[in-house]
């Protein structure tokens, strides 16, 4: 089951993804948006780094500290809405030490819901709802079937990047690309791309 | 103190002190427009510990305040920047869905007349049919 230490690794896994992919990140958003996504991530998620907590600390104390440093530091909307998904995480899995496979459910599942409360955002909107929302609905599906955590999740990777490549053909509804129109249409969008990069360092480190 | 205060929240150090200096010809005290704008490091973006620094600083001038905000996540870390506040703070903030640089000058104004936080919303976002060219 995955615990403090494989939550810090997924948050540090996490980190490493955004910033390799950093430079990509950016240039999806130059095509559609406002050009700073993968260096908002990049900075929000050093900032996490640099505070997470001492080794010993429980998972929800960990994902907290996450949320909080990506609600100060990253600049643009991912800010909050990344930020928000990891407090609502936190909460999911308050006091627990050990996740079992519905706390793992759980905290996707409170994730998701903190994004779209927050944003407004549904699916085909262009968003990272459009990555995120099926990764849930795939890992909440394959651990009530009784699947691994591994397995699960490895499914929900595939999910998120397929959901991600899927905004391709979409036009824009909600955030910055909704400014351009049809133009929008023809690129990824790059909170989708973070997304994936979120459940691929997830599938990665929670075991 | 005021009855209500105006906070502008851009993207933009730049745009949100410019937009508050054209506002603030409009208004009677000096301290009733307030401006936030850029990330901490200084770059385009929004901070929401800055913009809860400065919801905090108006709400010390006045009853309420009526924020107005330039594009999406200026928003959105509004949102978090409330949340961020004290709680007995939070219900003293408004939020205004209006053009920015209009709905400033029409805020400001209201705002000058005493209006309330509800009211001063409601001049804000009428700025969305104001017309510049006279036919």
């Amino acid at each position: 089951m995955p615990d403090a230490t494989s939550v810090r690794r997924f948050i540090e896994q996490f980190a490493l993804l955004v910033d390799q992919h950093a430079q990509e990140l950016t240039e999806l958003d130059a095509a559609i948006g406002d050009a700073d996504h993968g260096i908002n991530m990049r900075r929000g998620m050093r900032a996490v780094i640099e505070r997470l907590p001492a080794d010993g600390s429980a998972p929800d104390v960990l994902l907290k500290s996450v949320g909080s440093s990506l609600i100060s530091k990253v600049g643009g909307a991912s800010g909050p809405l990344y930020g928000t998904a990891f407090l609502r995480a936190s909460k999911a899995v308050a006091g627990k030490a050990e996740l079992e496979p519905a706390d793992v459910s759980a905290l996707f599942r409170a994730a998701l819901q903190g994004v779209v409360e927050l944003g407004k955002a549904v699916r085909n909107d262009k968003t990272m709802v459009d990555a995120f929302e099926p990764a849930v609905d795939v890992l909440q599906t394959s651990l009530a079937d009784g699947k691994s955590i591994a397995d699960a999740l490895a499914a929900a990777k595939s999910a998120a990047q397929a959901g991600s490549d899927a905004t391709i053909d979409l036009v824009a509804r909600k955030g910055r690309a909704s400014y351009l129109g049809d133009r929008a249409r023809g690129h990824r969008d790059p909170g989708s791309a973070s997304t994936a990069l979120l459940f691929a360092a997830a599938a990665e480190t929670l075991q | 103190m005021n009855k209500t205060a105006i906070l502008v929240v851009s993207h933009s150090k730049i745009l949100a002190l410019g937009v508050k200096e054209l506002a603030s010809q409009m208004a009677r005290s000096a301290d009733s427009v307030w401006a936030v704008g850029g990330t901490e490091d200084g770059d385009i973006g929004t901070s929401a510990p800055a913009i809860c620094e400065a919801l905090e600083g108006a709400l010390q001038t006045a009853s309420e305040v009526v924020v107005l905000m330039d594009l999406g996540s200026a928003y959105l870390n509004t949102l978090a920047a409330i949340e961020m506040l004290d709680a007995p703070l939070r219900g003293r903030v408004t939020l205004a869905d209006a053009p920015l640089i209009e709905g400033a000058v029409l805020a400001v104004v209201a705002a000058a007349s005493g209006d309330n936080a509800a009211d001063v919303r409601a001049r804000a976002e009428e700025a969305r049919d104001m017309h510049k060219l006279i036919s």
